[in-house]
């Protein structure tokens, strides 16, 4: 099974337990380092995650809030780098599909097809670059394309509906729809829209939708499956957690039990 | 049909995430039909004669050519308004964001000197105005923080990394991803995605028209050589571009080599030659690690302290038509107080690398100079690094 297929496999899986969406939850490779990283992301395993978002630290990361940047700066500082972020993906991917979350400066800087295969090699599914739109990515596309990597696109509500239409077309794994207008973190509340951004993006794709930015309480994970999302993408929540915590795999854990509950 | 130009060469693009794509296209249309229309281009001009006070004048330094022991002409932009050539560009943008209906302006500045043209452009056009600006510039920098205050913007201090440029943009365009739909976000520089390093060009390069036309008028020939500084290169852009076609002028840009290239601390992309990346929605010259993070740039000069490059800078270094050298601090801050002595200017520390490098080199050459700014805004960190006597 490639990495496309073994996403496909989890949210089919997910909705064949009769569960209302998959969740996907998100840490920060190398934060607060890496050993506790890996232990994070198997703690996601263990408490019900169906597919794990690994993100891959970067010195400048534009899509992301205050949280999830400074998780990067410290987890930089505290000597992080892609292949070590790589060996830790290789230890949760044996339990469920990880999806690295990566920056395009650190694919150019490798080259596109040694990065692909370093990812086939640590036994990735798929990746998804937060600064490569769909306008960029034809080289990027093609090189996971050959090696059954699924390249996920991100839609936003700001996206006209010719641009959403192309992206649906050409997204792999899953279509990944950003909540909100806006860089990733908590709210207060989901978006009065989301039903609309999440049945526009459907509307346009085969592959199943999911929903990440601002879901930050079990409730707003729940009322994103509702709004007709087939996977919800909790990060920055996580990653507080993970800071927050003495003991940050026990502290996840007990978190994404919480998240996985209201998803049932 | 557009006739922006999303690449130069291998470089430029659009690397940014999908929620600002909506955003630079509609800017991209915007500007396309905003610079075709007379009664756009006729109050910029109108503004740019009355207000800013151009044609900026060229100028014989007689007593730096004696020094340098060939002829030097300064392109005087630090006698524009707000002083330096940041207003060029910052009065076009914020008429075309007023166009578009946007209310809300955003900046990013390292010198002060975007800041505090963007600042003086929305209280002209009566805008909202938010400018990022790292810690460490807002200190080096003072005066020009407290202007933007007078001038009604308000300063968001950026606390990230070095507290330089490099997160006050990138602080920028979190802002802008955060509130697009209200807010135009100023670029100050030939950087940033397309249309930007184009329109940015587009509005610097009254200065090299200027200058060639001054040229021609003053000494009856074009320069032999065509010197700037280069930060993100705003004004060696500017000045080049109406030079490019002329085969006997070389154009020279002058990058930040800080404390020395060898040492890695510098802001030199262009001139080190490493490999070229991604940063800030851009593939050009960068500065970065083997692992592909950005690398922090150093320089006493807060406008060159930036660890990235224009696009097409980098495709003008590869296709051989410009070439990028370094100057230190230690010699931008000699050619400072040199200007300083012998022509009674006193020019920006991002200025003084060029002037540095043409005093350095060239004997018989004829020199044009972008004096891109004043340096009244550098004497606290000049003073204090200059030999007292």
């Amino acid at each position: 099974m490639n990495g496309g297929e073994r996403i496909a496999e989890a949210f089919a899986s997910a909705r064949a337990d009769g569960r209302r969406a998959a969740l996907m939850p998100y840490l920060m490779g190398g934060f607060p380092d890496l050993e506790a990283s890996r232990e994070v992301g198997l703690a996601y395993a263990d408490a019900g995650a169906d597919l794990v978002e690994l993100g891959v630290p970067f010195s400048d990361p534009l899509a992301d809030g205050p949280v999830i940047h400074a998780a990067a700066v410290s987890a930089l500082r505290g000597g992080a780098r892609f292949d070590g972020v790589l060996g830790a993906a290789r230890a949760i991917a044996r339990r469920v599909p990880v999806v690295l979350m990566c920056y395009s400066n650190l694919i150019y800087v490798r080259g596109i097809d040694r990065f692909a295969d370093a990812l086939v090699a640590a036994g990735l599914s798929g990746v998804i670059v937060p600064d490569l739109p769909v306008d960029e990515a034809a080289e990027i596309l093609e090189a996971c394309d050959q090696r059954g990597l699924a390249l996920v696109p991100l839609v936003a509500p700001t996206t006209p509906a010719d641009r959403l239409a192309r992206i649906g077309a050409q997204a792999r794994g899953f279509l990944y729809t950003v909540s909100l207008t806006g860089t990733t973190g908590e709210r207060a509340a989901v978006d009065g829209e989301l039903p609309q951004v999440i049945a526009r993006a459907a509307a346009v794709t085969d592959v199943p939708v999911a929903v990440g930015f601002g879901i930050g309480t079990p409730d707003q994970a729940a009322a994103a499956a509702a709004a007709g999302a087939d996977g919800v993408i909790v990060g920055t929540r996580l990653v507080r957690a993970a800071a927050e915590a003495q003991d940050p795999a026990g502290a996840v854990r007990d978190l994404v039990r919480d998240f996985a509950a209201a998803l049932r | 049909m557009s006739a922006v130009e999303h690449r130069f060469g291998p470089y430029g693009g659009q690397y940014v995430p999908e929620t600002l794509m909506p955003a630079l296209s509609e800017l991209e249309a915007a500007w396309v039909q905003a610079r075709a229309d007379a009664a756009f281009s006729g109050e910029l001009d109108k503004l740019l004669r009355d207000y800013v006070g151009r044609p900026s004048p060229l100028y014989r330094a007689r007593r730096l050519s004696e020094a340098a022991g060939h002829t030097i002409y300064l392109k005087r932009e630090d006698l524009n308004h707000t002083g330096a050539h940041k207003i060029n560009n910052a009065l076009g943008q914020a008429l075309l964001a007023r166009r578009m209906g946007k209310p809300r302006i955003i900046a990013e500045t390292g010198a002060g000197q975007h800041g505090v043209a963007t600042a003086t452009a929305c209280a002209l056009l009566d805008l909202e105005c938010v400018v990022y600006m790292g810690t460490e510039d807002m200190r080096r920098q003072k005066p020009n923080v407290e202007r933007m205050g007078l001038l009604g913007a308000r300063v968001e201090p950026v606390e990230a990394g070095a507290r330089t440029l490099k997160e006050a943009v990138s602080a920028a365009i979190r802002d802008w991803v955060t509130n697009v739909e209200s807010t135009h976000y100023i670029i100050g520089s030939c950087v940033g995605p397309a249309p930007y390093p184009a329109m940015v060009r587009d509005l610097q390069r009254v200065i090299g028209d200027e200058a060639r036309e001054q040229m021609l008028a003053e000494a009856g020939r074009l320069p032999a050589r065509v010197i700037a500084c280069v930060g993100g290169g705003s004004n060696s852009i500017g000045m080049f571009i109406p030079f490019v076609d002329d085969p006997g002028v070389e154009l020279v840009g002058v990058e930040a080599a800080g404390e020395g290239l060898e040492t890695g601390r510098h802001g030199a992309p262009l001139t080190a030659a490493g490999v070229p990346g991604v940063l800030h929605g851009a593939f050009s010259a960068i500065m970065q690690d083997e692992d592909g993070q950005i690398l922090e740039a150093h320089s006493i000069s807060a406008g060159l302290d930036y660890p990235g490059s224009g696009p097409e800078h980098a495709w003008l270094r590869d296709s051989g038509r410009a070439r990028y050298v370094a100057v230190g601090d230690d010699e931008a801050l000699r050619a400072f107080a040199v200007t300083a002595r012998l022509e009674g200017i006193i020019p920006a520390l991002e200025s003084a690398h060029a002037l540095a490098w043409a005093l350095s080199t060239g004997h018989g050459e004829l020199d044009l100079i972008c004096l891109s700014g004043r340096g009244d805004k550098d004497l606290a960190e000049a003073l204090s690094r200059l030999d007292p006597r």
